[in-house]
């Protein structure tokens, strides 16, 4: 039981993905979109006063313009990589389909 | 879903380094394993941790007022099985917290354990359980994808109300109030995570698999 999806269909579940990830801003709900890690560690700072955080990172990105930088380099090496072999799959198939 | 660095006591972070390491070590000799038999699916498994690469870089908003990433570990432990996927998330993991100071060293084993252990494997069991009914391919896929990920957040404000118990309420309301920090904005990424997922999985391996026939997808 298996099944391959139309062209239509992986449009309209991107479109999908795209409006719920985009929804919470449309709706103008009410926060600051700060990232959940650090509520996490505030949550602890505020229910254990006594915690002493005995690591810190030993380099840390300067800026939040660098910080930027190194994850957009995250995300464009992922997306090379899955676009490539994408790319490939399909030049395969499609050679597949023509030899038959 | 990221402990920062120092943000658990030593004891736990040591603890959950000694839980998480055989899941890793288990994940290379998987690895290994895959090379050896299907050479011809190195291609698949590197766009698998690419995948991971991309959307953990993806701080996205949420209902909640707050931004969070999801994991993108659902798809190829619907590929490849779980066990990969261990090694895989330990990759990305370590990258953020050595560059990103997002997550940390001593953290490290916890953060591997919800993001790259319980997540994989309970997504290969949501896309296999899901498989079994004779639910439609999208929906076993949606549901390994965005189950990898929502499990992931529940694992983490499990460790962290272990290690913090609320001062009145205990473990469980400690659990609740992580659960409500790092769950409850999980949910609606969670989902838009398996919709995306469906149109990958689809566009990399040619078919949306189903686990009828075996215990991994067994894409090349």
């Amino acid at each position: 039981m298996t099944s391959s999806l139309s062209p239509r269909a992986s449009i309209l579940l991107l479109v999908l993905a795209a409006a719920i990830v985009a929804a919470p801003m449309a709706l103008k709900i009410d926060g600051q979109f700060l990232g959940t890690d650090d509520a996490g560690s505030k949550a602890i700072e505020d229910s254990h006063p006594g915690y002493v955080r005995w690591t810190h990172p030993f380099w840390e990105p300067p800026s939040k313009e660098i910080e930027a930088t190194i994850f957009a380099l995250e995300a464009a090496i992922g997306a090379g990589v899955l676009g490539y072999v994408i790319g490939r799959r399909h030049g395969s198939r499609r050679r597949d389909d023509a030899d038959r | 879903m990221h402990i920062m660095e120092g943000f658990l006591p030593a004891s736990h972070a040591a603890a959950w380094w000694l839980v998480s390491t055989p899941f890793v070590v288990a994940g290379a000799m998987s690895l290994r394993r895959i090379l050896r038999d299907r050479p011809e699916a190195r291609l698949t498994l590197a766009a698998a941790g690419a995948f991971t690469f991309v959307l953990s870089a993806l701080k996205l908003p949420s209902v909640t007022g707050s931004c969070s990433h999801p994991t993108g570990t659902g798809l190829g432990a619907i590929a490849f099985g779980p066990s990969v996927m261990a090694l895989l998330g330990t990759i990305v993991l370590v990258f953020q917290a050595l560059l990103l100071a997002h997550g940390g060293l001593t953290t490290l084993g916890a953060n591997v354990f919800s993001m790259a252990i319980v997540g994989p494997w309970v997504g290969w069991a949501a896309w296999k359980g899901a498989s079994a009914l004779r639910l439609p391919a999208t929906v076993a896929v949606f549901l390994g994808a965005a189950l990898a990920d929502l499990s992931t957040y529940v694992v983490t404000s499990f460790e962290l109300a272990l290690a913090f118990p609320d001062p009145t309420s205990g473990y469980l309301g400690a659990f609740l109030k992580f659960a409500g920090i790092f769950a409850v904005t999980q949910v609606p990424l969670a989902i838009a995570e398996g919709f995306v997922v469906i149109v990958v999985m689809n566009a990399l391996v040619g078919r949306l698999p189903s686990a009828v026939d075996g215990h991994v997808a067994g894409v090349r």
